[in-house]
Order: C-alpha cells, then structure tokens, then sequence
C-alpha cells in the first residue's frame, strides 16, 4: 500500500496529539506544524517509524512572517520519503527574540550546511550545531539580510531612471 | 550545379597602408642612422603594444570578452596577444563582471600580486557601480577596493566598448611618465586604498 498524506497525519496525531497541528495540503503536499520543542522529536519519529519512513532532508530554509507576534520565524523542514515517493513539510515557529532552534545534523547530515545557510540569512541559533558560522555571506556582516525588517528601495529615485538607460 | 561551398575567388585586396603594423614612433630629433627621444616615450611605447591583460571574468561581461579575444574582434592586434593567468606576469587587470563583496578580497589580493606599473579596466556596469545588484552581497563598484583606470560602460558592453576601453588603457600607459608610480599624488592614491 502506497503512503499516503492521511496515513501520516494519522500516524503523527496517534503519537504528537495536540502537539501537531495546523495539518494542510497545497498541491498535494501535507503541510503540518509542532512546538519548536518538539522538532527533533517528530522529525526523529517520522525517520525510524518503518511506514512512514521519511529518511530524506531535501531542503531546510526559514520564512519571516514580522506580523505574527512571537512567532515571526518559520523554520521549514522538506521531508522525502524515496521509497514510496511522498513529500512532506513541516514547520516550527519561533520569535525574533529567541531564534534558538534544537539542529538536525545529528539526524540529517544534510542539515548541516542548510542551517548554517539559514542562520546566515534568517539568525536562527541552531542549538548544537557543531559549526555554526555565516556560509555564503562575507564574515563581517552583522544582520540578517533576508529578514523582512529593511525598508523596500525608494519608489522616486531618479538615479536609476529609465532614461538614463535610453529606454526614457 | 551550385556548390554547396562557394568559395572567395575574388578576395577584396586588403588596405595595408591603412593597417600600420609599426606604431607610430614618438617626437624626437632624427638624423642620418641616429634618433632622440624621451625616455618615458620610447618606454610607453613599448608597454602599451605589449600589454598582458589578466582576465578577472566573473560573468557575462567576461562571455563578451571571450568574443573581443576571438578572432573576429581580436584584441592580439592591440599587442595584448599573450592573455596571462598569472598576476605576477601581467600589467592590465581586467574586471569583467558582477563582484559580490565576499570575491572582493581575492579581487583586491589579486591586484596586489601584480607588479608596478599595473592598470586597471572596469567592464561592465556591475564591476563599474554594482549594476543591476544594488543589494546587500554585491559590491557597488570595484573602485572601493582597488583604483580603477578606466572604466567601460555597458550590460554587458559589446565587444567594440572593451576595444574602446583597452585603447583608451593603451593611451593612458603610452603617456605615463615613468615617474608617475614614485609620485607623492600615486602613494597618497595608494594610501586611500590601504595599499602600501
């Protein structure tokens, strides 16, 4: 029998309970959320379970949502399960004072690189991660650049003007 | 029946009194078997015929430069025939391309294992001012890190602007008195770099 989305949001609740929640799917993808807490726990659950089985990180990246107060950080986790080719999301909030985040290294050594990345954009303290440094940006930067706090480029600047560009 | 190939039987001649092959000797005094001139002039003639540019291609600028050294655009004409890969051989750095800040210290090390005299040309509107990426990883303009001689508009410039641009360099270092890189004014331009 082939996964499918309500088996594993059944596995998740016979097991979380309350603790996940928020369960959707968008184009066919389940979609759930749980305490930060909680994450190693569920990702460790959904890993050794024999059916649900989702051994594979494809990506680990943030959202910043600066209108949900106290929860403005999502940190997103991509799941794959290769053997019967199902995907999942799930997400833990976090707010903007605390970022501090358990990692997933020791489970996924692809988290790795992928936390580091989202701390280099984001600031997520990935708590015991064994190297948590800026990867892509220069070492000196001392703010988030992907966090949604900087204002948008001034709509009437003229020094970058179409005519200026011989399109005026 | 036609050929598939057709061939150029008839070859336009070509104009080679046009096309010098000598540069134009400098201002002097010239006599039977003997010639004067100016140190610095006879020197910059010789190194702006001989120019060994170090490609820093980072992007598209540097695809149009790949076109300029072809055949068809042929930067060997202006004597830059010998295109180096080692900074410790060449004179002209030339910066194609988007610098994001964390290449600007290999740029900037880069530029200081060059020998003296050293030019640099800025092609492309990213490596003039940032360009398009006027966002936090992109260095707006490489002239914050090292001098810039000449700059080459563009995005990305067509083959004939870099050519323009490395004639430009070529006149620059033709008529560089060669005390100019003991100068006070080169050592306080150096200094405003952090170069020593």
């Amino acid at each position: 029998m082939a996964l499918t989305n309500e088996h594993v949001q059944l596995r998740l609740t016979e097991k979380f309970g309350e603790l996940v929640s928020d369960f959707e799917t968008t184009y066919g993808m389940l979609d759930f959320e749980a305490p930060k807490e909680q994450n190693l726990k569920v990702l460790q659950f959904l890993y050794d379970e024999a059916d649900l089985n989702f051994q594979f990180m494809t990506d680990l990246t943030a959202v910043n949502y600066p209108d949900k107060i106290g929860r403005e950080l999502a940190v997103v986790y991509h799941l794959h399960n290769l053997q019967d080719n199902l995907r999942i999301r799930f997400k833990v909030f976090t707010s903007i004072e605390n970022t501090d985040v358990f990692t997933a290294c020791k489970l996924f050594s692809a988290a790795n690189w992928m936390e580091r990345e989202t701390y280099d954009f984001f600031g997520v303290n990935f708590v015991g991660h064994p190297n948590l440094i800026r990867i892509l940006n220069v070492d000196e930067m001392d703010y988030f650049p992907m966090r949604k706090e900087y204002p948008l480029e001034d709509q009437t600047r003229v020094d970058k003007d179409d005519e200026m560009f011989g399109r005026g | 029946m036609s050929r598939p190939v057709r061939f150029n039987t008839t070859p336009i001649e070509a104009h080679l009194k046009e096309a010098p092959s000598v540069g134009e000797a400098p201002d002097g005094y010239a006599g039977e078997g003997f010639f004067t001139s100016k140190l610095s002039d006879v020197v910059g003639l010789a190194r702006k015929n001989s120019l060994w540019p170090l490609p820093f291609a980072t992007s598209c600028c540097g695809i149009e430069f790949m076109a300029t050294m072809a055949s068809h655009y042929d930067l060997a004409r202006f004597g830059a025939e010998r295109v180096g890969f080692s900074p410790r051989q060449c004179d002209l750095l030339m910066v194609m391309g988007t610098i994001s800040k964390k290449m600007g210290p290999v740029l900037r090390q880069v530029y200081l294992q060059m020998a003296e005299p050293r030019w640099v040309i800025s092609v492309g509107a990213c490596a003039c001012s940032g360009g398009i990426f006027d966002t936090y990883s992109v260095l707006q303009g490489i002239d914050q890190i090292i001098p810039v001689d000449v700059y080459v508009p563009g995005c990305p410039p067509r083959p004939e602007a870099i050519l323009d641009g490395f004639m430009k360099i070529q006149d620059l270092v033709g008529q560089e008195s060669i005390r100019r890189r003991n100068s006070d004014q080169y050592k306080a331009l150096m200094n405003s770099y952090g170069i020593e």
